[in-house]
């Protein structure tokens, strides 16, 4: 049962699993955290408080993340299509991925920066850095742990999102789990599938957490 | 022309639809290569003022001239450049946690656009300067207060300033490492001639390292000028309650009915006379010594002591009279002793 042919299709499954995982990720990063870095720049105590901006961001934000994924999944079908030219399989699943990243990605970027000691940020506005010598030099640096862990917990939840566009058949090993084991009853190939998604949930995290702190320098 | 001018300085925070007045009309001059001492209470406004010193405060009336030059007619980017001619040090240091202690001090040169080569050589000295040269590559969480604390006064000369203004930069140290970091910035100032501007709520600061000293009460300049002068006869309330602080707290042992009490000050060449004994011999009256204590200003011995003078009021004038006549100055004390 557990022949070349399936074990084939599994090695895809992890394969298209990571794909999407990580290609969602980075480009909900490429959308996400310009548009954190926006929210915390013009929110009340940003560097430039702007209560328009900062009210469409919020609202866009919360909208979408107030969607429960597998119904954007069916919403967006028609915009996966225009830019994906199909609905299914593997690259079309990483456009709802990254609609659904973008905003949650957003929020975290946001908080991380929050987290940044509004005393340094004082002091480099006292030595003459500009808002963007502020953003680049001292709140993306000063937060990279934060970010970094932040990005972490973004791909362990792409992960189980990647899974769930199985059920209409967004490929990977998600996929593979609902085929077998929902439709043709074979519930050792679901095992192994779901195994082989904690597997990789451990190793994402556990890689995460050891680069994190890694590099920081805070305590040593 | 002063190096630094305040003219009516009035700055109001809005918030939330009530005003809250941080300073209200002060004005103060500041001259190249003084180390000006400004004290007063916690919430005086005493970081509002030294904030709008570099404009990261605009005053909501009034002026700041540095060097003559109105800050408010330059443009954003004009006012960044200017910043890099006022260095500023911190309570607690505000140094970038992720960067080593060269790269800390090579971060003012990089926003200023330096070349790395260059600004390394410059911070290697400043290391030196700071006297660190052992922690170039240490991050800021390896670091004593003390250590830190030099780390941003480094950081703050890097790009060569000509004015430093110190945020209670001694509040979070201990003693002896407050007498270092006081000790380093006189150095500095000797060395550089920098301009110093240290705002405080302590008066051992003022009087340790401070040439002139503005007193700020509640928003308001209440008292200005020498520090001598000012740790002699203060007139303000707000300088009173300073230098003699809170806690003085001594009850005499035996208790003279006394109405009045003094506070006399001892000069350098009066300090060791035994001018007290002299006197209790001369009027042959005892007096109560409230409390007594010596301290360093501006590197001059001087002694304080708060006195309670009998109750015979002519004795108390002869008694008053013979302290000024030995260079003692005197002035009455009110306060709780
Ligand atoms: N950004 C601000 N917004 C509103 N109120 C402020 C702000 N900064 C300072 N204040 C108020 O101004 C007063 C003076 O504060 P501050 O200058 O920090 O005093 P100090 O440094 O002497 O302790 C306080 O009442 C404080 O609450
Ligand atoms: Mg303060």
């Amino acid at each position: 049962m557990f022949d070349s042919k399936v074990i084939g299709m599994i090695i895809e499954g992890i394969r298209d699993t990571l794909y999407m995982t990580l290609g969602s990720t980075l480009v909900g990063y490429l959308l996400g955290l310009p548009l954190g870095i926006l929210l915390y720049v013009t929110n009340s105590k940003g560097l430039k408080p702007n209560k328009i901006i900062y009210g469409i961001g919020d609202f866009i934000c919360n909208i979408i993340r107030s969607i429960p994924f597998l119904i954007l999944l069916i919403l967006l079908i028609p915009f996966t299509r225009l830019i994906v030219g199909k609905s299914y399989g593997s690259t079309a699943t990483i456009v709802p991925l990254v609609i659904c990243a973008a905003p949650y990605i957003a929020r975290v970027v946001e908080s991380s920066l929050n987290e940044v000691d509004a005393g340094v940020i004082e002091a480099a506005k006292a030595m003459g850095a500009s808002n963007l010598q502020i953003i680049f030099k001292v709140l993306l640096v000063e937060a990279k742990t934060s970010l970094f862990t932040g990005a972490t917990i973004t791909t362990g939840l792409l992960l189980g999102y990647s899974a769930m566009s199985g059920t209409v058949g967004g490929g990977g090993l998600g996929d593979i789990a609902v085929r077998y084991g929902y439709y043709r009853w074979q519930t050792d190939i679901m095992i192994v599938t779901v195994i082989l998604l904690i597997v990789i949930f451990q190793i994402i995290q556990n890689l995460g957490t050891f680069m994190a702190k890694k590099i920081d320098h805070r305590k040593k | 022309m002063s190096e630094i001018e305040i003219k009516n300085l009035t700055k109001i925070f809005e918030i939330k639809g009530h005003t809250v007045t941080a300073l209200s009309d002060v004005s103060l001059s500041i001259e190249k290569g003084d180390i000006f001492g400004i004290i007063g209470m916690s919430g005086a406004g005493k970081s509002t003022l030294v904030r709008t010193v570099n404009y990261l405060e605009k005053p909501t009336q009034g002026s700041i001239l540095i060097d003559g030059i109105n800050l408010s007619t330059l443009s954003e980017k004009e006012l960044r450049i200017k910043r890099r001619e006022i260095g500023m040090i911190f309570q607690n240091f505000n140094l970038l946690e992720q960067k080593n202690v060269i790269d800390n001090i090579c971060f003012p040169l990089e926003i200023a656009g330096t070349k790395r080569k260059e600004a390394r050589i410059r911070a290697k000295e400043l290391l030196k300067t700071v006297n660190l040269e052992d922690k170039e590559k240490a991050f800021p969480s390896q670091l004593s207060g003390g250590q830190k604390q030099r780390v941003a006064i480094a950081r703050a000369l890097a790009t060569n300033p000509s004015i430093l203004l110190c945020d209670e930069a001694t509040s979070a140290l201990d003693p002896q490492t407050t007498d270092s970091i006081l000790k380093l910035l006189k150095e500095i100032n000797e060395t550089l001639g920098i301009t110093i501007v240290i705002i405080t709520h302590q008066m051992s600061v003022v009087t340790e390292v401070c040439k002139h000293v503005a007193i700020i009460d509640n928003g308001k300049l209440a008292e200005e000028g020498e520090v001598d002068k000012i740790f002699e006869s203060p007139s303000s309330d707000a300088a009173k309650e300073l230098i003699t602080g809170s806690e003085i707290n001594y009850t005499p042992l035996k208790s003279l009915d006394t109405k009045r009490k003094i506070r006399i000050v001892f000069k350098e060449n009066s300090a060791y006379e035994p001018v007290i004994s002299n006197m209790i011999l001369k009027f042959k009256t005892p007096v109560n010594i409230l409390k007594a204590d010596t301290r360093n200003v501006g590197g001059k011995a001087r002694g304080e002591m708060i006195l309670a003078l009998p109750e015979d009021e002519a004795v108390s004038e002869e008694i008053i009279l013979y302290l000024k006549e030995n260079g003692l100055a005197v002035a009455d004390y009110e306060g709780e002793a």
